[in-house]
């Protein structure tokens, strides 16, 4: 397959986050290259998952992650395609520290007319010591023309 | 709302999402979550985070629940999940419980399930790790 110029803008794109749980979250774009995408995720007391110690739950997590990753999956692919999740595994290596934004990287490493294969990580400042792991795969919903 | 004086207490993320228990099959707690703008993902569908936070949600409640029953008191830490997304979540009620396969001194494996019409064809479902931890109070 030749590899266009990618069209998908990730930034522009964005403003996918602005609605539906993404934007009840409140997922917001940080940066982006050829095969990735990062996001942030601002703390928010309605996210936590521990009252006790305010740390945020992992639902908000896999959720941003779901998102970076799939946002990845597009500028990759160079245009959006419709797909979606088929599985996803989070690894969680340690809790996130109370309180801070914690920031999601989806990378895009393998693509196929039918699938796009995804992992990333989740940090809360830095990428050596990430709060998860994750690795997920969407199928498209329809084959993209080539 | 009914009161049930035994049901686990959800965090406020479950809250805030709009996750309730709705009742106990035996010590197992039945989760819902109704369909709202704020846990949509492409129009007319559940998005997928808000379908694992469910899953989630129901892991939990399944295993505080069993540890509740046996007055254990433990910190719960999730270890890892895997999430198969088998149909699309339409714009409806959904249900998630969890099933505990075993559930050791140290973790506990539990699967789970999320379903809208029928519960023998689930949308979702999950299998979780979680470590249990001596209670730190």
């Amino acid at each position: 397959m030749a590899t266009a110029p990618s069209i998908f803008d990730p930034s522009k794109a964005a403003i996918l986050l602005q609605h539906g749980h993404s934007g009840w979250l409140g997922a917001e774009y940080l940066d982006h290259g050829p095969d990735w995408v990062e996001l942030a995720l601002p703390w928010h007391e309605k996210l936590v998952g521990q009252p006790e110690t305010g740390i945020i739950a992992s639902g908000p997590i896999i959720a941003m992650m779901d998102m970076a990753t799939a946002l990845a999956a597009w500028t990759k692919r160079g245009k959006f395609v419709g797909q979606a999740t088929l599985d996803l595994r989070v690894d969680y290596t340690r809790p996130a520290k109370p309180q801070h934004t914690v920031i999601g990287r989806g990378e895009c490493y393998k693509l196929t007319k039918s699938a796009a294969f995804v992992r990333g990580i989740a940090h809360d400042g830095d990428p050596d010591d990430p709060v998860a792991h994750v690795a997920g795969v969407f199928m498209t919903l329809q084959a993209p023309r080539a | 709302m009914t009161d049930l004086p035994d049901r686990p207490t959800l965090p406020p993320y479950a809250e805030a999402m709009g996750i309730a228990i709705e009742r106990s099959e035996k010590t197992t707690p039945i989760l819902t979550m109704d369909f709202a703008e704020h846990v949509q993902g492409r129009p007319g569908y559940l998005h997928g985070g808000a379908i694992s936070g469910l899953l989630e949600m129901a892991g939990f409640a399944a295993l505080k629940a069993h540890l509740d029953a046996e007055d254990s008191n433990r910190e719960l830490k999730p270890i890892n999940v895997s999430i198969q997304f088998l149909r699309g979540g339409k714009s409806q009620m959904t249900y998630a419980a969890g099933r505990i396969h075993r559930v050791g001194r140290r973790n506990a494996h539990i699967l789970v399930e999320a379903w809208q019409d029928d519960r023998e064809n689930p949308i979702a479902s999950a299998v979780m790790n979680i470590l249990i931890a001596p209670a730190e109070n």
